[in-house]
């Protein structure tokens, strides 16, 4: 059944080949402005190429730690916090995935999660303590179901590769109007064999390639971005088989005004709701977003009804968009899954589970849980502290 | 002479042809057992955790005796089940039980404040969500394989792959479960 969005990903590869394209045409576009030769768009492309190969070589080795180390994530044991370990291993059984991804928790008070992992063998799921704190269980299975959605559709590897040929390109065109403003390659071409006349016309279209390029890459990038979370979403219904949940967790979401702690542009397209800035509310999305808008993405998911497989929610967005997300070709022959509630879990209050959360994020972080003899206070006691230098309870005061 | 390379050929790509289809159908099987091993796993998580669920309870719900009685049968019957027909019937029967001892539970409030029992009915909440879930992904694979070997031209080699039989839970209806007793 996965099989469907699998080949719908055959586009998105075009999309970010699409991508490469423009990296060397921009390479070769500032190589012709900084020798101003021709030969010199040779050279460009090249070093694009390289640009793009170095970065995307340390991606692929350290991406994942490189994603988590920003975010600060902690990892967490099944005893840490057994829900969100549950509910990630229910997800990963429904998707069929080869291997159980990590589970990470992230001190921050905003609500959100992300994936990372280029391969479903070794991928990791990660939410904030923010986001525990104000869902319940249905809505933490939608919203890992999606997250899962963007391991299955292998969309991390999709989108880092997009994201560095994005960097490589505002990096280039940078340096082209660095170039430029010292007035770099524009003398050259007059004492050139000739043909300055048309060498001049080149240098210009160059130019205005240059300035657009990026703007260009960025509108691409946004839009594969938005289509991928589109994907997600229909994946994370379909494996939860509760749409309700994750159209619940995003209205949730999208309720919350709380700034995000991680403000890296890097990190942004991977969390299920754009991270906010400080002062900032949510607002429709446009071609420069790299989240579809909220309200969107929760009218299509309740507007899907019993089945809660891609065809019902390729429907359900083309009743609330007037377009598809999903190719036709992809659609044919998808047996319908029907929609189906969750077991209730234990219900928790907001307070416990602020609770639970971020003492699950202590314990990934190395904390010690301690209960003090003299008055019954437990002390969690950071890692730099443990093996007998905490004397005395900071309490009460009774030795340790 | 050439006839002959050209009719060699053709045969080689034949054979190479039957051997694809015959690996496709190998690895549609090894899936469905796959999956359906997922399901045994989660039936036995269940089958282990009833135990300590009905001692966790038995102390608060003197009154329900007969459920908790019903439930430790059901899930004996369900453990010696053998196949996916007889073990649908028996799980859904279990799971049916079980369902009604939380819905029982809410009458109990120092049940409920149980740190014990809190554990246990989300461990038991995610086994159920599990047996679901690895039931759909069993349900897949077993009508992809079943796809597979019934079309033609795969048909024609077919033979010693079985038909796989579908996991469907019966859940009887609430008349059908056994009486629990509120005489006490």
């Amino acid at each position: 059944m996965w099989e469907q969005i699998e080949r719908n990903r055959r586009n998105s590869v075009l999309v970010v080949t699409g991508l490469g394209v423009l990296l060397v045409a921009i390479g070769m576009a500032v190589g012709m402005f900084f020798t101003g030769r021709q030969e010199g768009a040779l050279v460009g492309g090249v070093i694009a190429l390289g640009l793009w190969g170095v970065l995307w070589l340390t991606m692929r080795s350290r991406g994942d730690d490189i994603m988590l180390g920003m975010t600060g994530a902690r990892e967490i044991q099944k005893k840490d916090h057994p829900q969100l370990f549950n509910v990630v291993e229910e997800m990963t059984i429904a998707a069929s995935l080869p291997k159980m991804p990590r589970v990470f928790i992230v001190d921050d008070p905003a609500p959100n999660a992300f994936a990372v992992g280029r391969d479903p063998e070794k991928a990791s799921v990660a939410v904030t303590i923010g986001l525990l704190r104000i869902l319940d269980r249905d809505e933490l299975q939608g919203v890992v179901a999606h997250e899962i959605g963007h391991i299955k559709n292998r969309d991390v590897a999709l989108m880092t590769t997009a994201g560095i040929m994005l960097g490589a390109i505002v990096l280039l065109a940078e340096l082209g109007r660095r170039a430029l403003w010292w007035g770099g390659g524009a003398r050259a071409p007059r004492d050139d064999n000739g043909g300055g006349g048309a060498q001049a016309i080149m240098l210009i279209v160059a130019l205005v390639f240059m300035l657009l390029a990026p703007i260009f890459a960025q509108l691409i990038y946004f839009a594969l971005s938005r289509k991928r979370e589109y994907l997600a979403d229909a994946s994370g219904a379909m494996f939860s088989r509760w749409p309700e949940g994750l159209a619940s967790a995003l209205e949730k979401l999208g309720g919350k005004t709380v700034p995000q702690a991680d403000q890296s542009r890097v990190t942004a397209p991977m969390y299920i709701v754009r991270p906010l800035h400080k002062g900032e509310r949510r607002n429709l999305s446009s071609a420069f977003s790299t989240h579809p808008a909220l309200e969107k993405r929760i009218r299509i998911l309740r507007g899907m009804g019993k089945s809660v497989d891609i065809t019902a929610y390729d429907r359900s967005y083309a009743s609330t968009t007037g377009k598809h997300v999903v190719g036709k070709r992809s659609l044919s022959g998808v047996p319908p899954v029907e929609a189906m509630r969750p077991e209730e879990g234990p219900v928790q209050a907001p307070r416990a589970r602020l609770r639970e959360a971020s003492n699950a994020f202590l314990a990934g972080a190395g904390y010690e849980a301690h209960e003090c003899r003299g008055c019954g206070a437990v002390l969690k006691i950071p890692p730099e502290l443990q093996g007998g230098k905490l004397a005395a309870c900071p309490r009460c005061g009774a030795a340790i | 002479m050439t006839g002959v390379w050209i009719g060699v050929g053709a045969l080689v790509v034949l054979v190479l042809y039957f051997v694809g289809i015959f690996n496709g159908l190998i690895r549609r099987r090894n899936e469905t057992q796959n999956a359906w091993s997922q399901i045994d796993v989660q039936l036995k998580r269940r089958h282990d955790l009833i135990p300590n669920l009905v001692e966790a309870v038995k102390g608060y719900m003197t009154h329900e005796k007969g459920t908790l009685e019903a439930v430790v049968q059901a899930r004996d019957a369900a453990a010696n089940a053998k196949g996916p027909l007889q073990a649908g019937a028996a799980e859904g029967l279990l799971g049916a039980l079980l369902g009604r001892i939380f819905v029982l539970a809410e009458d109990y409030p120092d049940l409920k404040a149980n740190t014990n029992f809190l554990a246990l009915q989300e461990e038991l909440t995610s086994t159920e969500n599990r047996i679901t879930f690895a039931r759909q992904a069993y349900n897949d694979a077993a009508t992809r394989l079943n796809n597979a070997r019934e079309v033609f031209p795969a048909v024609l080699i077919s033979g010693g792959f079985t038909r796989a039989d579908l996991f469907e839970i019966e859940v009887p209806s609430e008349r059908e479960l056994p009486k629990a007793d509120f005489g006490g």
